[in-house]
């Protein structure tokens, strides 16, 4: 069932391609119905998931090139299977929302299928070297919806993108090279290579191949000092593939950290946790006053973005620094960092959303440029405001489950580093409502009177993540109690 | 008895004679056919290569031996070899077809591709010093002529002649590096000098390796003897080109890998001397390639900075035991997708201005796919070829324990999108400017043949990976 996640949008990709001129309407239409398949079957997983176990469920798998130990395996636990859900519905909003499609729509919705495809095999596959594969595949997916449908340097940021993330892809192959070297017998099976611990001895082996993935899964993540692809990537980049690439492709970087290294390697990771959590929390400081600075819409989100995944670093580093000692902080700061990156992914994609519905309407993104659109435009201040609310980490949204769960986890592990990292979310929010004060608020530019409001098809777009983020503030549990399945054991080992 | 007798088993030669007599017949045929008939050479170069392919096949046995006194290798290794060689060979006449459809003398070309087919042939199955020199001269001699064949054009004159000078002054040095062998172990076969060598003057043997390795690097196109590979990839007649930077690397790769496996590791350091060259190939191959606005120069260098990825399979021989096997699929992901890439050229009329690829997938979105896969295979991105077989090699040099080496050629990797991504953006991003005149059917086929094949050797690994993994280089 889960492979078909996975090729039923490669299929629908490769079919636009190939289907002669279609009209726009019919190519989008298409899309929407390839895209609505892995959203139920995530559902469909969902309900059948079983919470009493926290190994992996509903796998499938078969050999693929066993001469190396290569296996095509997906499945789901608890960590995996909210994200890869959470993919599969920002995927639907972003394929039914409104971008410029340059008179390549068949191209774009392709490409669009092409980047889900590959998005959910990263978090479904239960192989490393399949892992690795779809990993590597997001980035060709997204370097052509930036060069192509992106705006201002758009080639220039899509092969800075593509330059660094792969520089970070190889580091982590190196890495993983390490780890299947390692085993014995030589295997890229995740549960195997879970099992085997093949690395537990340390040495000088095992700090190089940590080495390896902390800068492979850093770059994507990002973590500063590797974010410098992010901010030009994502304000070239269309609205819609925005959203993903926050929303979606920086989740690669932390899921990678709890997939690989916190599970294959965890006395490693507890020796080098410290290091890292600092790193994290420069991230947190870092990004939030850089965000502070920016005049530009997308350019702010993009580092708010940057600050949102130290938390997540945050947390799983505590998590694995604290495990032995602490098992109950530690747990709940990895929870937290889970459902951080859900949130994050749902609520970011709404705003790089907005934030193109801007762009459609204004065909700019300096905050100057605006001003009192509340009062034109009240269902995308509402919008906005909500989103804006949620990543600013206001109590009943889903961001602030999240963070209040890394922070009173990370408190316990790393007190000052946490005490520290709070002070990234004042600034987060200070950010966000002088962005929502300068773009909504105050007087209506001349130019702007005949702003149209939301369409339908944005809010019908919008809604939906919105709706979550605000069902994981008040029922957190509901999501919560998946991913706890999964982390209870993995930090009780 | 064996009616053959046993020391002259030629039975073990199939292939090899196939190719001479097949060589010979094209010959003849091109004497006395009419020019408008001259292309039919083409199909009988194709027979031949295909007859040679069926009697190599016939002889995988998944056994190690050693033919005609020690010389000859007839092994699984050879046979793979030996097939990556036919194979690519047979897509360059497919290539030539319509190249050179308006040459007068164009049956000729194919005697001198199958004569340059056997000589990388005869590397991939050598055994002994002289037949390593026997495959080299023949592969040169041959491939002198195949890169100056358009005989009025200057271009291909001066890649002609720099590739024979560079080829002269190397082959020398290799048949002098034979010699000091000869001199130190009283023999010239591989097994004979493993016996001899670990009691040999060390002084002597790293003379004797280093003269003989640098006539492989000349096959290699690694460096020191580099310098030819840009000037015949845009000198020479595209498909002669295409021929050139692939049929050669496979023979001399395998050799030098059966070579360096009897050299005493402890006399003479030559893991680390073909590790030092693959970095500097490699590296060097990439640098230069970023600058190229000319796309026939850059896939020169590109094929230079993938003879360095090659070198490092070598490097792990005897360490790893996937070494052999890393080797074998970096060479048949390697022809597949330098070929591809070529093969575009060739379609596109030899086009090979950057700036003259753009809008290249509006115009030719089949051609412009082929290319994408090609280039993201040389990269080393999943699925395609050129990603298994760079795992492959990360893994086997790490597990040789040369962790710097896969460090560098991941950082040339990197460097490698970008000038890839140079020619690939304009054609995708750029609108078309003027039109597109491409050459015919033929060598359309192969470059979606290799296109395809580079996607089908990633895909399925197995198959390939499965074949190779009992390959030995030599016997114990």
């Amino acid at each position: 069932m889960l492979s078909a996640a996975i090729f039923v949008p490669l299929a629908g990709a490769v079919a636009l391609l190939l289907l002669p001129r279609l009209s726009e309407r019919a190519a989008r239409l298409i899309a929407l119905a390839v895209a609505a398949v892995p959203l139920a079957i995530m559902v469909a997983a969902w309900l059948r998931f079983d919470r009493a176990d926290g190994g992996f469920q509903l796998v499938e798998s078969v050999p693929w090139i066993p001469t190396l130990g290569v296996g095509y395996k997906v499945g789901v636990d608890g960590v995996s299977l909210p994200l890869a859900a959470m993919t599969a519905l920002l995927f639907l909003a972003s394929v039914a929302y409104p971008a410029e499609l340059r008179g390549r729509p068949r191209q774009y919705f392709a490409a669009f299928l092409f980047l889900e495809a590959a998005s959910l095999g990263v978090f479904l596959a239960l192989d490393l070297f399949l892992f690795y594969v779809f990993f590597d595949l997001s980035l060709v997916g997204m370097y052509f919806l930036i060069a192509v449908w992106g705006h201002g340097d758009a080639q220039r940021s899509a092969l800075k993108f593509f330059l660094y993330t792969l520089a970070g892809s190889l580091a982590m192959l190196l890495a993983i090279l390490g780890l299947y070297l390692a085993s014995e017998p030589r295997t890229f099976d995740m549960a195997a290579l879970i099992d085997q611990q093949p690395l537990r001895g340390g040495g000088l082996g095992a700090g190089l191949v940590f080495l390896g993935f902390v800068v492979g899964l850093g770059v994507k993540t990002p973590i500063v000092p590797f974010h410098t692809w992010l901010p030009p990537a994502h304000v070239d980049a269309p609205a819609p593939a925005s959203a993903i690439l926050a929303g979606v492709l920086l989740k690669m970087g932390t899921y990678g950290f709890i997939r690989i290294v916190l599970s294959m390697m965890p006395d490693t990771f507890r020796r080098f946790a410290l290091p890292l959590a600092v790193v994290a929390v420069v991230s947190i400081v870092y990004g939030a006053l850089v965000a502070l600075a920016q005049t530009n819409l997308k350019r702010l989100v993009a580092y708010s973005s940057v600050n949102h995944m130290g938390y997540v670093i945050l947390g799983v580093a505590a998590a694995a620094a604290g495990a032995p000692s602490d098992p109950d902080a530690a747990r709940l700061a990895l929870n937290g960092a889970t459902l951080e990156m859900v949130a994050h992914g749902l609520i970011t994609g709404a705003l790089f959303l907005l934030a193109g519905s801007v762009w459609l309407r204004a065909e700019t993104y300096e905050l100057d440029q605006f001003g009192g659109l509340a009062g034109r435009a009240p269902t995308m201040t509402a919008a906005a405001v909500l989103a804006a609310f949620a990543s600013l980490g206001l109590p009943g949204l889903a961001g602030f489950v999240a963070e209040f769960q890394v922070f009173a986890g990370a408190f316990a592990i790393y007190p000052l580093l946490a005490g520290v990292g709070l002070l990234g979310i004042m600034v987060t929010a200070a950010l966000f409502l002088r962005m929502l004060q300068r773009v909504f608020l105050g007087a209506l530019p001349e130019r702007w009177v005949a702003w149209p409001d939301l369409s339908r098809v944005e809010v019908a777009a919008l809604v939906p993540l919105l709706a979550l983020v605000e069902a994981n503030g008040v029922a957190p549990p509901w999501v919560l109690d998946d991913i706890d399945a999964t982390t209870g054991p993995l930090v009780g080992r | 008895m064996d009616p053959m007798g046993m020391n002259m088993p030629v039975g073990s030669v199939v292939p090899e004679i196939v190719l001479v007599i097949g060589a010979v017949a094209v010959l003849l045929f091109a004497l006395f056919a009419p020019r408008r008939a001259q292309a039919w050479a083409a199909l009988l170069a194709l027979t031949t290569l295909a007859v040679a392919a069926v009697a190599s096949v016939a002889m995988l046995r998944g056994t190690q031996t050693l033919t005609f006194f020690d010389t000859y290798a007839a092994d699984d290794a050879a046979v793979w070899a030996k097939l990556i060689v036919l194979a690519v060979a047979a897509v360059v006449v497919l290539l030539s077809v319509e190249w050179f459809a308006t040459d007068a003398r164009h049956g000729e070309y194919y005697t001198l591709l199958l004569l340059s087919t056997l000589g990388a042939v005869v590397l991939a199955s050598a055994a002994d010093l002289m037949a390593v020199i026997l495959g080299v001269l023949l592969s040169s001699a041959t491939g002198y002529v195949l890169a100056a064949y358009h005989r009025s054009d200057a271009r291909s004159g001066e890649a002609g002649i720099k590739y024979y000078l560079l080829g002269a002054l190397t082959n020398a040095a290799m048949v002098y590096g034979a010699v000091l062998f000869f001199g130190l172990g009283a023999t010239t076969t591989l097994l004979g000098l493993a016996q001899a060598l670990p009691s040999a003057d060390a002084l002597a043997l790293v003379a004797a390796v280093a003269l003989f390795v640098l006539g492989l690097a000349f096959k290699l196109g690694a460096v020191p003897a580099h310098a030819w590979v840009p000037d015949v990839a845009d000198g020479a007649p595209a498909p002669a080109a295409a021929f050139l930077t692939v049929a050669p690397k496979v023979g001399a790769l395998v050799a030098l890998g059966r070579l360096a496996l009897i050299l005493p590791e402890d006399r003479v350091g030559w893991r680390l001397l073909v590790a030092v060259l693959a970095a500097a190939t490699m590296t060097l191959g990439n640098l230069a390639a970023l600058w190229q606005d000319d796309v026939r120069r850059l896939l020169g260098w590109s094929a230079v900075s993938q003879a360095g990825y090659g070198l490092m399979a070598v490097v792990a021989l005897g360490r790893s035991d996937m070494a052999v096997s890393s080797l074998l699929y970096f060479l048949a992901a390697y022809a597949a997708a330098n070929l591809g890439a070529f093969a575009v050229v060739v379609e596109l009329r030899g086009r090979t201005e950057r700036a003259s690829y753009a809008g290249l997938a509006s115009a030719q979105p089949v051609l412009a796919f082929v290319l994408v896969v090609s280039f993201l295979s040389l990269v080393g991105v999943p699925p395609l070829a050129g990603f298994t077989a760079k795992v492959l090699l990360f893994a086997v040099t790490v597990d040789a324990g040369y962790t710097w080496l896969a460090v560098l050629a991941v950082a040339n990797s990197v460097v490698s999108l970008a000038y890839y991504l140079r020619v690939l953006a304009p054609s995708y991003f750029e609108p078309l400017a003027g039109s597109v005149p491409v050459l015919g059917r033929w060598a359309k086929t192969a470059a979606v043949t290799c296109g395809v094949a580079v996607v089908a050797l990633g895909v399925l690994a197995e198959g390939p990976l499965g074949a190779f993994d009992a390959a030995r280089l030599l016997p114990g």
